[in-house]
């Protein structure tokens, strides 16, 4: 059962990919563009812990961890740049 | 005393007199004439073995690898010359203590006369060609910091360029050649060089190395055509003038040419080149003096020519010839050492050295003319001093020599030359000394106090002595110091005497010494003549030349690195397809030993995003805002990539490296057009896209080449992953070859990350120390800016993720040596931590608490990595051995602990310091004063004051 669930996460998770890649390209707004990537590096995130637990391995742990944890430090910096133009005040 | 030690202590004692000058101008010349005088002592302890004809070495294999050992053998002819710099260094540092003005930084001066004076005892005591050459250089430096010692005179700047630029370029020729001897030897060792004279002479390659030897020697001894830096370096301080072009330098080509004569001497293309040179050089030398007014000129031009005497006499390659000249460079060095600082005198107390201006001085200065009359009589060549003595040895030496079928040519250009030095040496004491009394000198002139005097009177006893009883007082040092040139004790009959009977020479003496007086008195008519002839400006060949060559050199880089980074990519790509094309051409390709494997779908929507990515970068790049969005696609994909392929550590860098490079790149596009211009025409576009498609076309293809095959050689990989544990006491490879395998090269990289930091910390200072602060302070940003600057959800957001993400960069440094972190990445980590607070709460805020500056975090980075691997050093092991064990705490379980997390720990604190100076440097040039609050958050409710509104709000 477990290995279906698996499976059906990930074409869930590769799909968005694709679609956040899509809005990358495609979207009028840069800030758009940003938030695209952002849920980008999430579902990355989400597809690399699946296959952590489809492997049943630990290694993947730490990487997610750091995107989860800094991942939004980036797409902040894009944010204040699109607002402010200037990072760090 | 150890050769080592007599080598070392002018380098050692160079740095006293700089530190000591604080302590006043004695204290100063007191250290250096100290430091001198051990070194001189240490050298006179060693006359027994030297006069027994032993020689005495000092071995230590410095870098066994390349031949290059320091090793040092003292024997007669290196006695001889480190006794004469020694020596004379002695006086000179008296002299220059009372010549040099209370204007002059002392200090300096006597620790460039100490590293000059340890650069040459060096050269005549190495017996390693290549530590030779090491010494060879400091000359060359030490003299340009010499003669350029009066910063102020632009004729001292340009004539200690030239020097460098002449006696430098010789240099390199003379690398080449030593280079070429000693791969003909085998060694790069001077004693077993010099026993193998006949494989040298027959090797084909003898005579390239011959005559790029030659020209390192002509260079430094100032030979013809190199004579003309010579003069022009007559515009440093007289003692230096004395020190340098007198006695010691410019006899570093005669020494070296000594030093080698057993080897390279007696060959007809030995002859030909170093007799020819000397010759020429002595004759050009002593027409040339007779004519120049200033002082110091005329000396330089004489010592010019006696230089090529002494060339000259190494060059017939006659054993008596070399008996000769050895004698010779005793005598020139006492004669011309105390002519120089009679001329130093001269012009300190009369305040000129125009001959035309002086006059009469026999009895303003009795003390100086005495000296001047001595010496300059020895120079002329006038029993019974010494110069008398081996001019009458050059004479007869010249008698015997037959050059290019001719018995004539040789004694009677000596002959012509040495008439002219004693034109010019009569001049010296007639035109300054004799005469009446003139009223109009600059200055008053009298003699000096004894400091200055002292030494050249020292010198001029010699000068008599010497004279007087050749045999007993020199002839002992002639006779070890010519063995040693010679290579061996059988030397001919010779002997140093005054009277010879009435021999050839004897009359080549008179007749020179009368033509010399003759020429005196013409010599107002012959001086118009002289002026009026033609005759080509050294200066301005030598100007012209380095024009022409700065140009060239100045075409060459512009045309290869323009500061475009477009002409960078554009030099390196062709270059690199070049000989990647070539080494295809000449190589095989083995058949693939391995399958393709197949891909999953999930990689394959990775790849699939990072293509279109790639691409879409290229298409939109000079939307620069938008191909930021799109890099950080690539840099997710290829983490994710170094994560499935099982590099998790790169994974983890690369993931917090993005981070940090989007915020650096987005503080410097603050300042940048969001769009860049196309400014190439098409064809060049063009052009380069090509060039761009096949060296991404050739590196995929070698890529895919390569993982199709096995390695053709045992990878190292096996080894490290077989002695991790064993030999770092790590489990995670990556970690303990980063501080263990290769802790050397994370070392160096630190080092260099911390120096990146601090350059751009540096520059940043410099920039804003300029007007562009001012443009910084008004400039007005080119768009529209939303109201908060500090948004209070950021602020407290940021705030909660401190201690987390420091407590995970804890985690990270602690498992790194096991498992997958370290300290690079938790470096990384905490810096992008401490970088949150910066972007939320704003610099101000945040640099007010930061207490401990970045660049004390650096500098304690690599200073803790460099203690652990100096601790090694306790326990007999290299640099940088890492050592771990077991650790029981009774309430813990049992721990590892490894030398290697103190490395790391240093790894750390580098990181953190070097990350953090370099952003905040960048992001100083953004601030501006309104910026400036106390407070984390524009809008708070516990201020009591309104939020400030800012002037630039739209």
């Amino acid at each position: 059962m477990i290995t279906y669930a698996a499976l059906f996460a990930f074409v869930c998770f590769a799909l968005a990919v694709l679609m956040n890649l899509w809005k990358i390209l495609s979207a009028e707004e840069i800030a758009d563009r940003i938030l695209a990537l952002d849920s980008m590096f999430i579902n990355a995130l989400a597809l690399m812990v699946l296959y952590g637990l489809a492997l049943g391995t630990e290694i993947f742990f730490e990487a997610a961890l750091i995107i989860a944890m800094l991942g939004f430090v980036s797409t902040v910096a894009y944010a204040r740049f699109i607002l402010r133009g200037n990072i760090i005040e | 005393m150890s050769l080592f030690l007599i080598a070392a202590l002018p380098f050692l004692g160079a740095v006293f007199p700089a530190l000591l000058i604080r302590a006043g101008r004695n204290a100063s010349a007191s250290a250096a004439g100290l430091t001198t005088f051990l070194a001189f002592t240490g050298l006179m302890l060693h006359i027994p073995a030297v006069f027994n004809g032993e020689v005495v070495q000092a071995r230590f294999d410095w870098l066994p690898g390349l031949g290059l050992n320091a090793n040092f053998f003292l024997d007669g002819l290196g006695f001889l010359f480190a006794t004469l710099i020694l020596g004379i260094g002695l006086l000179i540092i008296l002299y220059a203590r009372f010549y040099l003005s209370r204007e002059d930084p002392m200090g300096q001066f006597y620790t460039y006369l100490l590293l000059f004076q340890g650069a040459m005892v060096g050269i005549v005591l190495s017996d390693n060609i290549l530590l030779l050459l090491v010494f060879w250089e400091l000359t060359s430096l030490s003299s340009f910091l010499l003669i350029g010692y009066w910063k102020h005179l632009p004729e001292g700047r340009q004539g200690a360029r030239m020097a460098l630029a002449v006696t430098g370029s010789g240099g390199l020729a003379m690398i080449a050649g030593m280079l070429i001897l000693g791969h003909i030897v085998g060694s790069y060792d001077l004693s077993v060089i010099l026993q193998n004279k006949d494989l040298i002479q027959a090797s084909p390659l003898y005579l390239p190395a011959l005559i790029l030897i030659l020209l390192g020697c002509f260079t430094k001894s100032a030979q013809f055509p190199f004579h003309f830096w010579l003069p022009h370096a007559m515009a440093a301080p007289t003692p230096v003038s004395a020190y340098l072009h007198s006695a010691t330098m410019v006899k570093a080509g005669l020494f070296l040419m000594a030093r080698l004569w057993p080897v390279l001497a007696g060959t007809p293309e030995w002859f030909y080149i170093v007799a020819t040179t000397g010759l020429i050089t002595m004759l050009l030398g002593a027409v040339i003096a007779l004519f120049k007014d200033d002082l110091k000129a005329l000396l330089a031009f004489s010592t010019v020519s006696h230089l090529g005497l002494i060339t000259m006499l190494l060059g017939f390659g006659t054993k008596i010839a070399a008996v000769a000249a050895v004698f010779h460079i005793i005598n020139h060095a006492t004669f011309k050492a105390a002519l120089f600082m009679s001329a130093g005198i001269v012009d300190h107390e009369a305040h000129t050295r125009d001959i035309k201006r002086l006059g009469g001085l026999r009895h303003l200065m009795p003390v100086t003319f005495t000296i001047v009359l001595v010496a300059s009589l020895s120079m002329a060549g006038i029993p019974p001093f010494n110069g008398f003595l081996s001019k009458e040895m050059m004479l007869e030496e010249t008698v015997h020599t037959l050059w290019g079928g001719s018995h004539y040519l040789v004694p009677g250009l000596a002959l012509i030359a040495a008439l002219f030095s004693a034109a010019y040496s009569f001049r010296f004491i007639v035109h300054v000394f004799l005469g009446p009394k003139r009223s109009d000198y600059p200055a008053q002139p009298h003699d000096p106090g004894p400091g200055m005097w002292l030494g050249p009177a020292f010198l001029i006893t010699l000068v008599i002595l010497i004279g007087l009883f050749s045999a007993k007082l020199a002839g002992p040092m002639v006779a070890v110091a010519a063995g040693a040139v010679t290579g061996g004790n059988d030397l001919p009959y010779y002997s140093l005497k005054l009277w010879h009977g009435l021999t050839p020479a004897l009359y080549m003496s008179i007749a020179a010494v009368l033509g010399g007086a003759l020429l005196l008195k013409l010599h107002r008519p012959l001086q118009a003549a002289w002026e009026a002839a033609p005759r080509p400006e050294a200066k301005a060949i030598f100007d012209r030349l380095m024009h022409g060559l700065t140009k060239l050199a100045q075409l060459i880089t512009d045309g290869l690195h323009n500061g475009a980074i477009t002409r960078y990519a554009f030099v390196m790509m062709l270059f690199i397809i070049g000989i990647s094309y070539y080494a295809y051409q000449g190589g095989t390709l083995a058949a693939a030993t391995r399958e393709v494997q197949n891909v999953g779908p999930i990689p394959l929507i990775a790849w699939f995003c990072l293509v279109i990515a790639t691409g879409a970068v290229v298409a939109k790049h000079r939307q620069r805002q938008l191909s930021l969005v799109l890099i950080g696609v690539v840099g997710l994909v290829v983490s994710m990539g170094f994560n499935y392929l099982s590099a998790p550590d790169l994974a983890l860098t690369q993931l917090s490296v993005e981070v940090v490079t989007m915020v650096l790149l987005l503080l410097a596009l603050n300042f940048m057009p969001k769009e860049s211009p196309i400014k190439a025409p098409n064809w060049v576009r063009a052009r380069d896209g090509a060039i761009a498609v096949i060296g991404g076309l050739g590196a995929s293809a070698l890529i895919y080449a390569l993982m199709l095959r096995d390695f053709a050689m045992p990878s190292i990989s096996e080894y490290h992953l077989a002695n991790s544990y064993k030999g770092g006491g790590g489990t995670n490879v990556v970690n303990v070859i980063l501080v263990d395998f290769r802790g050397y090269d994370t070392f160096g990289e630190i080092i260099v990350l911390g120096i990146a930091a601090l350059v751009i910390f540096a520059l940043t200072e410099a920039v804003l120390g300029t007007r562009v602060r001012a443009y910084l302070l008004n400039r007005k940003p080119d768009m529209p800016q939303a109201g908060d600057a500090h948004p209070m959800m950021m602020v407290v957001a940021t705030r909660v993720m401190m201690p987390l993400a420091l407590m995970v960069a804890a985690y990270i440094f602690f498992r790194g040596h096991n498992l997958p972190g370290g300290g690079f990445i938790a470096g990384l980590i905490a810096a992008i931590a401490l970088l949150m607070q910066y972007m939320a709460s704003g610099f101000t805020w945040a640099s007010e608490r930061q207490r401990v500056f970045y660049h004390g975090i650096i500098g304690s980075g690599v200073l803790i990595a460099a203690a652990t691997g100096l601790g090694a050093w306790f326990n007999d092991m290299p640099f940088l051995t890492s050592d771990y064990g077991y650790l029981y705490w009774p309430p813990l379980e049992k721990f590892e602990w490894a030398t290697a997390a103190l490395f790391d720990l240093g790894v750390f604190l580098a990181v953190v310091g070097a990350v953090l100076l370099a952003l905040e440097s960048l992001a100083r040039f953004a601030w501006q004063p309104g910026m400036s609050t106390e407070h984390a958050m524009d809008i708070n409710p516990a201020r009591d004051d309104a939020p400030q509104q800012n002037s630039d709000e739209v």
